[in-house]
């Protein structure tokens, strides 16, 4: 067990959070699994929990700055017990490295599109 | 727009964009319950590009669906004893500084490198998974 790493991944966890807008799962999970000795999936369901506190104060300190549509947050969050549900239920019938090829692929089509809608003059 | 004129006497774009809302929320559930994070990575794409949201309006904005997103993994895994509190703390509590401080940061940043750094994360996160 490695309390100091985990808690620096965990500080850059939030720091992503802040500056980019997810939950810091990212890097959670693997100081779970690298540093405090989780298997995957309890690190995974240990990170949920860290991340719903993470991501209030996160919201909360962008709500003051002016980013937050509330309703529109609150809408998603709502409807997404839908998609988790069957999120869950694909997990298991599909291969994981199947998904993890597709979550690839999906990751650098949305990353190229950022690019060229950052670089576009405006 | 206010609640009450929403959504059953909303104009069409409203509907429409009630819908994208629906839509996204979904996409960001299932990315929670395949990989067991947020659903961040999706949704913020999905609200500059389908919603028309500023990069900064974006990511706040995932952040509070993500709070309601992650409740719902977060205790369906308590259920299952698959969650360690006190464990959770010892990434968690230094995670809140973390977000404080990276929220603050990204007021002083021009919009342009918050989308630049998001796509940075995807690739590093794509080049993670293909390892």
């Amino acid at each position: 067990m490695d309390y100091v790493a985990a808690g620096a991944l965990g500080f850059l966890g939030g720091m992503l959070g802040g500056l980019v807008g997810v939950g810091g799962g990212v890097l959670f999970v693997p100081a779970l699994v690298i540093f405090l000795e989780q298997t995957q999936v309890q690190a995974e369901s240990t990170s949920l929990l860290a991340i719903v506190f993470v991501a209030a104060l996160g919201a909360y300190r962008q709500y003051g700055y002016g980013n937050v549509r509330v309703r529109d947050g609150l809408v998603m969050g709502a409807i997404a017990a839908l998609g988790v549900a069957g999120g869950v239920a694909i997990s298991n019938a599909v291969s994981g490295r199947t998904l993890e090829l597709m979550f690839a692929a999906l990751a650098l089509v949305i990353a190229a599109q950022l690019v060229r809608r950052a670089l576009k003059t405006r | 727009m206010s609640p009450a004129s929403w959504p059953l006497v909303s104009p069409p774009v409203a509907r429409d964009r009630f819908l994208k809302l629906l839509a996204i929320g979904t996409a960001g559930g299932v990315f929670s319950g395949l990989f067991g994070v947020g659903g961040g990575t999706i949704i913020v794409p999905l609200l500059i590009f389908w919603l028309a949201y500023g990069e900064r309006e974006a990511t706040g904005t995932s952040l509070a669906a993500i709070v309601v997103i992650a409740a719902y993994g977060a205790v369906g895994q308590a259920i299952y004893g698959n969650v360690d509190p006190a464990k959770a703390a010892l990434v968690g509590v230094p995670a809140l500084a973390g977000v404080v401080a990276g929220a603050a940061v990204q007021q002083r940043i021009p919009e342009r490198f918050v989308a630049l750094l998001f796509a940075a994360l995807l690739v590093a996160t794509a080049a993670e998974l293909i390892l």
